[in-house]
C-alpha cells in the first residue's frame, strides 16, 4: 500500500481556485520494456497525481438582491442552472405533509401563458430539461440545456419559478398519481424497510419521520391554497440562490439572468421550530412480514449527526471503512466472505438537523439471522483499534477520488448546492482534500465509539416471517415486534 | 518522476449552429490482436480504462445460462500476481473505482482513477487477462455463485414485476436462440457451473484477440501506449473466436400470456422483434419510442396517463443488440381499470401511427432531444470511453458520434410510419399481462397463463 504524504504546492494559475496536490511516496514511473516480461511481483508504483483546476467560483447579485453563484466551465457546450430554494418538506406544518413536494411538482403543470402540455412541448422541443423537486431542506428548479438553446429555455424556466398557474385539474391528476404511488409502495420491500426505519427513528411528529410525498390523509385534504401559500412564502429572491455551471461567460449570463429574474420581488420568509426527535436508547427489532419474500431487506441504525458536526471528516473516513466503499467491512463480510447478499453498506445522511446513520443490505431469506449477527460483529469490530493500512486506504480513496465530483456540469452544480445549503466557506473545495488527509486515526476510532452504538439501534427487517422469525428471536438482540406492511404504510388508499 | 502535462483540450468543435461531435482518438493494435484506443481529456485529473470482451450471455452453452455474468464476477477475485481481494484494495487505495457489466453481446470492465494510477489499472487488467487461471479455485467459483444468486434474488425475484424479463425473453425468442435466456441465468444452471467451465470459458473467450480496450482521460498518449505494450504484449493470442450466427429470430404469431405476481396493480407488456443495433430501422424505433412515451405530449402518455388517467405510467423503448432488437411498450393500470382497457388505447395509437404517421413536430422534437443527449454523453471520460469501445466493436469506427447522430437527424415522419407498419404487426408479438394474485380477470383478453 502506498503511503500518502501531503505536500503543498502553491497555486500557479490565477484562475485556479483549487489545487489538489498529493505527494505520494513514489518511485520512477517505469517505461516500456520491449521484449522482456514486465515485473509482476508487486503492483507498479503510482506516479504523481495530477491537479484539478476548477475555474473560479464567481458571485454576484441581481438588482433585486438575488444571489448568483457561477462557474464558467468550457468543454461541452451545455449549461446547468439550478434555482435553489432553501426550504423543503421540513418546513411543512404537521397537517400539511407533502405540500413542499406537491408545490414543486405543480410548478411545471402550467406557468405564464402556457398550459402543462404547452410547457412540456416547448421544453422538449429545445432538447432542454427542466426538472422540479424538493428535499427536506431545499426545493429546486433545474435547467439543463445546450448553450445554443439557453435564450429560449430561460424564459420557460422563469415562468415555472415565478408564474406557475396551479390549475385545479392538474392538482387532481397529481393527487391521484401520488395516492397510487402509495398503493405501489406495498409491493416494494426496500421502500417499506426505509419508511419503517425513518418512522422508528423520528416518529410521526418529526419531518424526517414522514415520507416527503405525504400520506393518504394529507394528500386527500391538500388544497391549492396550501401550495400557493408555500410558493409565495418560500420561492422568493430572499430565500433563493441561482447556481450556474457551464459554457457561459459572466457578462452575458448576468444580463440574461437579470432580464428574467431581476424583477422578482422579495418578501420575508417564515421559520418553523422543529420538535427534537428522541434518540434510540435501546435495541429494538421490527420484523415486518412479507410472506414468500426471496430476500430480507435489513436496515439498522440510529439518529446520526448534523452536517455541521465538527466530526464531519473523521466520520466520513470511519464510514468509508465500515460500509462506504466496495472494500468496506460490511460489504466484504456479507458479500465476499459469506455470500449472503449482493451488497451491504452504511452511510451517515448529514442534514441541517441530525439525519440517520443507517447500515443496510438485502440478504437471502434463510440466512437472515446469520446476516444480522455479522452486522453486529462489524459494529463491534469498528470500535477496536484500526489497522494503519486500512485507515490510509480509506483516506486515499476519499481524497484522490474527490476530483470525480467535478466532471459534469450537474455534478459541479450539486457540489455548489451543498456549499450553499450548509454555508460552507468559499475555500471549502480547496481545503477538502487536506482536511481528509489531516484526519487522525484516533479521531476515527473515537467517532466509531461515539456514533456507532450497537446496543442502541433500531433494527428493521422486511422478510418472510415464517422462515426468519425463530432465528431472529434466537439472536436475543432485544425486543422483537412483529408488524404487518399495513402497520407501516397504512391500508393501500382506495381510488 | 513524470508529471503529466496539462493541456487545454476541447473535445468538441462548434461550427455555427451545427454541433459537430468528434472524439479524437489514437488506435494501436498489439501483435496478439488486442485493439487499444486512446483519447485525451484533461478536464479533471482522472482516467478511465474500459475493457470489452466480446462475449456475453448469447455465447453460453445449453445448461449454463448466466455463466458469462458469473464469470464477470470471478474476474475480480484475483489473478496470478494479484492476491484475492487486492484488485479492489489496490484500486481504492489509489482513489479508484471499478465495476463490470454483462449483456447478451459483450462483457465490459472499467476502472476510473486518478491519471497517475493508469499503470496500476493496466497491470490489474493484463494480469487477469494473462494469469487468471493461476489463481482460480473451485472455492472462488462457489463464493461468487452465492453472490450472483443473491443478485438474482435482489433484482428479479424480490422485485415487483421482476420475473417479467425472464418470462418475456423465453417468449419473444425461439427456444434455441441465444437471446431466449436471461443474462442473469437460471438458479439451476448457476448451481451447475463448475471450475472446469471457468477454465474452458476463459481459454476460449478471454483472449486479447477477442477484446478491445479504451483509455480515456488525463493521459499522455505516448506514455500510455508504452505502458500498454509493457503489460499486454506478453499475453499470447488465443484461437480466433467464431461469431455466433443463429438463424434469424422471428415471431410468427401473437402470443397472449398472463402471469400472476405479488403486486397491487396490473401491468401490460407488449414486445416485438425489431432491427438489430445500427441497422436500418433501429434509430427509427428510438424516435418512435419517444413519440409514443417520451414526455407529457407523447401519444400514449397523453392519452393513458394525462387525459384518461387510467394508467399510472407508460413507457416505450427499443432494446438494441447485435443479433436482434426488441421494441417494448409497458403500462401500469390504475386501480379499477383493466389491462384490456389499456391495450385498446395502445392499439388505437399504434394504428393511428400506421395509418397517418406522426406529425413533423413530433419527429423533430424527438430528434432535438437525441441531439442534446449526445452532448450530455460527452461530459465524462468514462462515458466517452465506453461509447468509443461500443462504436469500435459495432461499426469499426470508434469516433462514430457524428454518424450515429446523423442516423437520427435524417429521419422524417414517413420513415417512422413505414417502420411502425413493418415492425409493429398485430399478428407477431408477445402481449403479457401481469396481474395481482387471483385477479386474472384484469388481464388483456384471451391470455394463457404462464408461470415464471
Amino acid at each position: 500500500m502506498n503511503q500518502l504524504i501531503l505536500r503543498n504546492r502553491k497555486k500557479d494559475y490565477g484562475m485556479s481556485i483549487r489545487i489538489v496536490t498529493f505527494g505520494i511516496l513514489l518511485l520512477l514511473m517505469s517505461g516500456a520494456a520491449f521484449g522482456q516480461k514486465p515485473d509482476r511481483s508487486s503492483p507498479p508504483p503510482l506516479g504523481f497525481p495530477g491537479t484539478l483546476r476548477l475555474p473560479a467560483i464567481q458571485k454576484f447579485k441581481l438588482s433585486n438582491g438575488l444571489p448568483v453563484v457561477l462557474i464558467e466551465k468550457g468543454g461541452v457546450p451545455i449549461v446547468q442552472i439550478n434555482l435553489l430554494v432553501k426550504t423543503g418538506s421540513a418546513m411543512e406544518p404537521m397537517d400539511r405533509i407533502g405540500v413542499a413536494s406537491m408545490t414543486a411538482a405543480m410548478l411545471d403543470e402550467g406557468a405564464g401563458s402556457r398550459t402543462a402540455l404547452e410547457l412540456a412541448d416547448a421544453i422538449d422541443f429545445l432538447g432542454a430539461r427542466i426538472t422540479t423537486g424538493s428535499g427536506q431542506h431545499t426545493s429546486v428548479i433545474a435547467l439543463h440545456t445546450p448553450v445554443s438553446k439557453l435564450d429560449a429555455a430561460l424564459p420557460l424556466m422563469s415562468d415555472i419559478a415565478l408564474r406557475p398557474t396551479f390549475p385545479a385539474e392538474e392538482l387532481d391528476r397529481l393527487r391521484k398519481e401520488r395516492l397510487t404511488s402509495l398503493v405501489q409502495w406495498h409491493d416494494q420491500p426496500g421502500t417499506i424497510a426505509s419508511v419503517a426505519f425513518n418512522q422508528t427513528l423520528y416518529g410521526s411528529r418529526h419531518p424526517y419521520g414522514i415520507p416527503s410525498l405525504g400520506n393518504e390523509q394529507s394528500l386527500r385534504t391538500m388544497k391549492m391554497s396550501d401550495l400557493k401559500h408555500f410558493h409565495e412564502t418560500y420561492y422568493n429572491p430572499n430565500n433563493v440562490t441561482l447556481v450556474v455551471v457551464g459554457d457561459v461567460r459572466i457578462a452575458e449570463i448576468q444580463k440574461k439572468l437579470e432580464s428574467v429574474y431581476g424583477g422578482w420581488k422579495g418578501r420575508t420568509t417564515a421559520s418553523v421550530n422543529w420538535t427534537d426527535a428522541t434518540q434510540v436508547e435501546q435495541r429494538i427489532v421490527y420484523l415486518i412480514d412479507k410472506p414468500g419474500a426471496a430476500q430480507s431487506e435489513i436496515r439498522i441504525g440510529r439518529i446520526g449527526v448534523s452536517r455541521m458536526t465538527e466530526d464531519y471528516f473523521p466520520l466520513v473516513v470511519m464510514n468509508t471503512i465500515l460500509g462506504g466503499s466496495f472494500t468496506s467491512r460490511l460489504n466484504q463480510n456479507l458479500r465476499e466472505t459469506h455470500g449472503y447478499s449482493y451488497g451491504a453498506g452504511s452511510f451517515f445522511d448529514m442534514r441541517p438537523l441530525p439525519g440517520p446513520f443507517m447500515a443496510y443490505s438485502a440478504v437471502q431469506t434463510n440466512v437472515t439471522d446469520s446476516a444480522l449477527s455479522e452486522f453486529f460483529k462489524e459494529f463491534g469490530n469498528i470500535q477496536k483499534s484500526l489497522p494503519n493500512e486500512e485507515f490510509e486506504k480509506a483516506k486515499n480513496y476519499i481524497a484522490l477520488g474527490y476530483p470525480d465530483n467535478f466532471e459534469s456540469v450537474s455534478q459541479i452544480a450539486g457540489m455548489l448546492a451543498e456549499m450553499i445549503t450548509f454555508n460552507l466557506p468559499d475555500n471549502y473545495f480547496n481545503t477538502y482534500v487536506s482536511q481528509v488527509l489531516a484526519v487522525k486515526k484516533e479521531d476515527v476510532e473515537r467517532v466509531a465509539r461515539e456514533y456507532v452504538l450497537p446496543d442502541k439501534m433500531a433494527v428493521i427487517v422486511v422478510g418472510d416471517r415464517a422462515v426468519i422469525e425463530k432465528g431472529i428471536r434466537g439472536l436475543n438482540l432485544g425486543t422483537v415486534q412483529v408488524k404487518s406492511i399495513e402497520d407501516i404504510l397504512g391500508k393501500p388508499p382506495k381510488l | 518522476m513524470k508529471r503529466l502535462l496539462l493541456i487545454l483540450f476541447l473535445p468538441l468543435v462548434l461550427r455555427a449552429q451545427e454541433v459537430n461531435l468528434s472524439v479524437p482518438y489514437e488506435r494501436m493494435e498489439l501483435w496478439n490482436g488486442l485493439n487499444v484506443l486512446l483519447h485525451e481529456d484533461h478536464t479533471i485529473p482522472r482516467v478511465s480504462v474500459n475493457m470489452w470482451y466480446h462475449v456475453g450471455s448469447g455465447h453460453e452453452k445449453p445448461g449454463r445460462t448466466g455463466f458469462a455474468h458469473l464469470f464477470e464476477h470471478i474476474m475480480f477475485e484475483g489473478s496470478g500476481n494479484v492476491p484475492e481481494g487486492m484488485f479492489d484494495v489496490w484500486l481504492e487505495g489509489a482513489g479508484g473505482d471499478n465495476n463490470g457489466s454483462t449483456n447478451t453481446d459483450r462483457t465490459n470492465y472499467y476502472e476510473n482513477m486518478p491519471g497517475n494510477a493508469l499503470e496500476l489499472a493496466l497491470f490489474l487488467e493484463s494480469d487477469r487477462m494473462g494469469y487468471l487461471l493461476n489463481a482460480m479455485s473451485p472455492q472462488k467459483v462457489d463464493g461468487q455463485r452465492d453472490v450472483v444468486k443473491n443478485e438474482r434474488r435482489q433484482r428479479y425475484e424480490n422485485q415487483p414485476y421482476g420475473m417479467v424479463w425472464i418470462v418475456m425473453a423465453q417468449n419473444i425468442y425461439p427456444k434455441d436462440h441465444p437471446y431466449s435466456w436471461p443474462t442473469i441465468g437460471s438458479m439451476t444452471d448457476l448451481s451447475a457451473a463448475s471450475y472446469d467451465d471457468v477454465v474452458e470459458f476463459f481459454k476460449k473467450y478471454y483472449v486479447p484477440n477477442n477484446s478491445s480496450m479504451v483509455i480515456a482521460g488525463d493521459i499522455n498518449i505516448e506514455q500510455a501506449k508504452a505502458m500498454v505494450t509493457k503489460w499486454f504484449d506478453e499475453i499470447p493470442a488465443g484461437k480466433p473466436v467464431e461469431p455466433i450466427d443463429p438463424p434469424a429470430a422471428s415471431l410468427t404469431s401473437e402470443k397472449r400470456l398472463v402471469m400472476e405476481d405479488r403486486v397491487q396493480l396490473p401491468r401490460l407488456y407488449m414486445s416485438w422483434l425489431t432491427p438489430p443495433l445500427f441497422t436500418p430501422g433501429d434509430a427509427e424505433m428510438d424516435i418512435l419510442a419517444n413519440i409514443l412515451a417520451g414526455g407529457k405530449n407523447s401519444r400514449l402518455y397523453k392519452r393513458l396517463v394525462y387525459d384518461l388517467q387510467i394508467a399510472q405510467d407508460v413507457s416505450a423503448f427499443q432494446s438494441s443488440a447485435s443479433l436482434s432488437s426488441s421494441f417494448w411498450v409497458m403500462a401500469t393500470a390504475r386501480a379499477g381499470h383493466t389491462l384490456a382497457e389499456l391495450e385498446t388505447v395502445i392499439q388505437e395509437e399504434i394504428n393511428r401511427l400506421k395509418n397517418e404517421g406522426p406529425m413533423d413536430r413530433e419527429v423533430q422534437r424527438a430528434i432535438n432531444q437525441f441531439e442534446a443527449s449526445f452532448l450530455r454523453s460527452l461530459e465524462t471520460a468514462a462515458g466517452k470511453a465506453d461509447q468509443l469501445n461500443n462504436y469500435f466493436v459495432r461499426t469499426g469506427n470508434p469516433d462514430y458520434f457524428n454518424e450515429d447522430l446523423a442516423r437520427y437527424k435524417a429521419i422524417g415522419r414517413n420513415d417512422v410510419q413505414a417502420m411502425v407498419q413493418s415492425f409493429l404487426p398485430d399478428g407477431a408479438r408477445v402481449v403479457l399481462s401481469v396481474v395481482p394474485n387471483g385477479k386474472k380477470d384484469l388481464s388483456a383478453a384471451g391470455s394463457t397463463e404462464v408461470k415464471p
